[in-house]
């Protein structure tokens, strides 16, 4: 880069160093010592403690039911976000300061929550578990409470790019001649891919570390309903700090190639709408 | 933001940093004017500490005409123990289990044979585990040998993340040893078939309570003889307390942190703390919080509202928690065993 070249923002050294700083303080360094700590440990003895099948039935209930749960805040997230931007009806603020709730609730008293609600004795256990239905203490109830804890994710990366959308874009596209399902497909979506994936990935990322809400309704039963963070709190009650930070090396090498997924994936979709 | 405007903000924020640091670690040693002690406790202890503190902090003054603060800190046993471990100033410990003390011990944070520096094994209370049933007992349950019906849900709280559950645990495997013909398979066993009749691990014992007593969820609880007590007043008689035939005589214990009073310089007010939770005065609060006291007389006095039951101790019958830890709860213990892929 040329010395003569200027930016709109200037002091682009000093913010890219400040910025470096301020990551490694941040994040850099406590992630190290996840790593370090791992080393104290000899190969052999990580595949034992990351390949044991009650920490392997863990990883699937985690991924699984946090894919489940951001797919499900993708679709409605999306569903919401529309109705708030496009519509204005009475209690739209009300219901637009409701979403942000679950950023701000205690997740135990989610947890706590949810499991009053869904237990088989709650409001709504109690007719489902009539119907046959048990979602506390399943992988239903984990990802009940997965999706409570991403909405906001979804529905907030989107309201901004969704009131950036032009209406006009789509009448003019109509008055074309192009049908419904053409504006949707051709206009709206690949505006809004990005945004959406965006969203979904920090629903995805968030429920994949989420302890507080899930261990309440999730009855951590092994092999069937153990999330993977409460299997790391496991290692620690019995002093086992290299084990705790195996399993967690292993949870965050697979979000982050998951995200770097999707941040590709992203990047794909936005190029695409610019071409 | 320009070269010249960012600086001062930077600057200022290391700055308040950096004094924040110093204000922390400066109050912390201040041994001059205000004396203070933190004591590092359980979850089931608030009611109790919150009674002690106020008669010590009373006592205290009366004797030595100084004013202290006591500071109550309160969390999971282990997770305080690693608290501990990783730099909270704790002058005393009141820990669930004397494992996890001596955690903190083999971290050279509490010199060895600590247990062995107060009376009674440095348990100055002693508590049990009882069952907790639904008004009327409708399932008929009256001893340990009822758990493994088919049909009777048992909540426990999972002994992986909560030290009570681990007392539940050894209590049940050891009436199980100790029937006619029993031995470590048929203990096993008998363990085994009871946790096939729980529905629900909570993390912890808090939690399993409020699963039995608030979801409804399960026929019994095994539950600490004072958390059992505040259950039933919370549930104003929903539930009701049966005492097994044996129990387990848990002892949990408590210990001067060396290396935190040495570096504050509060070990007499630290050793005083833990030698007053001995006096008839303090056994008395033990009492009405529902631990059983120590105090022979205490004890006698309040015999009415303690149950008798045939307890054993840890160290008689697994040799310590250690052995008891290593065998049962470690990874690949007989905990494992049960839930291992193909062994239900």
């Amino acid at each position: 880069m040329r010395a003569t070249r200027h930016h709109v923002l200037p002091g682009f050294r000093i913010t890219l160093g400040f910025t470096l700083l301020y990551l490694c303080l941040i994040v850099l360094i406590p992630l190290c010592t996840i790593p370090i700590r791992t080393w104290t440990m000899s190969w052999a003895r990580f595949v034992d403690v990351v390949t044991d099948p009650r920490v392997v039935a863990s990883y699937r209930l985690t991924l699984v039911t946090s894919l489940a749960a951001a797919t499900v805040n993708a679709v409605f997230g999306f569903l919401i976000a529309w109705v708030l931007v496009r519509y204005r009806f009475p209690g739209r603020r009300l219901i637009d300061a409701l979403i942000d709730l679950p950023f701000a609730l205690p997740t135990a008293v989610a947890g706590i929550t949810l499991t009053a609600i869904y237990a088989p004795n709650g409001w709504l256990g109690a007719p489902l578990a009539r119907h046959g239905i048990d979602v506390a203490f399943t992988p239903l109830g984990v990802t009940i409470a997965l999706v409570f804890i991403g909405l906001p994710f979804v529905v907030r990366t989107l309201q901004p790019v969704i009131d950036d959308l032009d209406a006009q874009l789509e009448e003019a596209a109509t008055s074309l001649g192009a049908s419904r399902w053409m504006v949707i497909r051709h206009i709206i979506l690949p505006y809004l891919y990005p945004a959406w994936l965006t969203g979904f990935a920090l629903a995805f990322a968030r429920s994949l570390g989420e302890y507080g809400s899930v261990v309440f309704i999730s009855g951590n039963m092994p092999m069937r309903t153990e999330i993977v963070p409460l299997l790391i709190i496991t290692k620690l009650e019995q002093y086992d700090y290299a084990g705790a930070t195996a399993i967690a090396l292993v949870m965050l090498l697979a979000s982050f190639v998951l995200l770097l997924g999707i941040n590709g994936l992203q990047h794909w979709a936005g190029r695409r709408l610019v071409n | 933001m320009t070269r010249t405007r960012l600086f001062p903000v930077v600057l200022a924020v290391l700055v308040a940093t950096a004094a924040s640091a110093c204000g922390g670690s400066s109050s912390n040693s201040g041994t001059g004017r205000a004396l203070s002690l933190l004591n590092a406790s359980y979850d089931p202890t608030r009611e109790l500490y919150a009674g002690i503190n106020a008669a010590f902090v009373k006592s205290w003054e009366a004797t030595s005409h100084e004013k202290v603060t006591i500071q109550q800190s309160h969390g999971g046993s282990g997770a305080q123990a690693r608290a501990v471990i990783d730099g909270l100033e704790a002058d005393v410990v009141t820990l669930a289990l004397a494992y996890d003390i001596d955690a903190i011990q083999q971290k050279g944070l509490i010199r060895d044979g600590w247990q062995k520096r107060l009376p009674e094994n440095s348990a100055p209370y002693t508590s049990t585990i009882v069952f907790l049933v639904r008004k009327g007992n409708p399932k008929g349950v009256k001893d340990w040998d009822d758990l493994v019906k088919p049909g009777v849900g048992v909540i426990t709280p999972n002994p992986k993340t909560s030290g009570g559950a681990r007392w539940n645990y050894l209590a049940a495997w050891e009436y199980a040893r100790r029937r006619p013909g029993g031995s470590d398979d048929t203990a096993r066993a008998f363990v085994t078939q009871m946790f096939k009749n729980v529905p629900v691990l909570d993390s912890g014992a808090r939690g399993a309570t409020t699963t039995f007593v608030q979801r409804g969820i399960g026929d019994v609880l095994l539950a600490w003889e004072n958390e059992a007590y505040l259950a039933i007043a919370e549930s104003k008689g929903a539930v009701e307390i049966v005492v097994p035939s044996i129990s387990i005589l848990a002892e949990p214990p408590v210990a001067v942190v060396d290396a935190v009073v040495d570096r504050k310089g509060t070990r007499a007010l630290a050793e005083a703390y833990l030698q007053f939770l001995y006096t008839p005065e303090a056994q008395e609060i033990v009492a009405q919080n529902h631990y059983r006291p120590r105090d022979p007389a205490v004890a006698a006095k309040y015999a009415s509202s303690f149950a008798s039951v045939t307890r054993f101790t840890i160290d008689e019958a697994f040799g310590g928690w250690q052995n008891a830890q290593k065998a049962h709860f470690a990874d690949g213990g007989s905990f494992d065993q049960i839930y291992k892929p193909g062994a239900r």
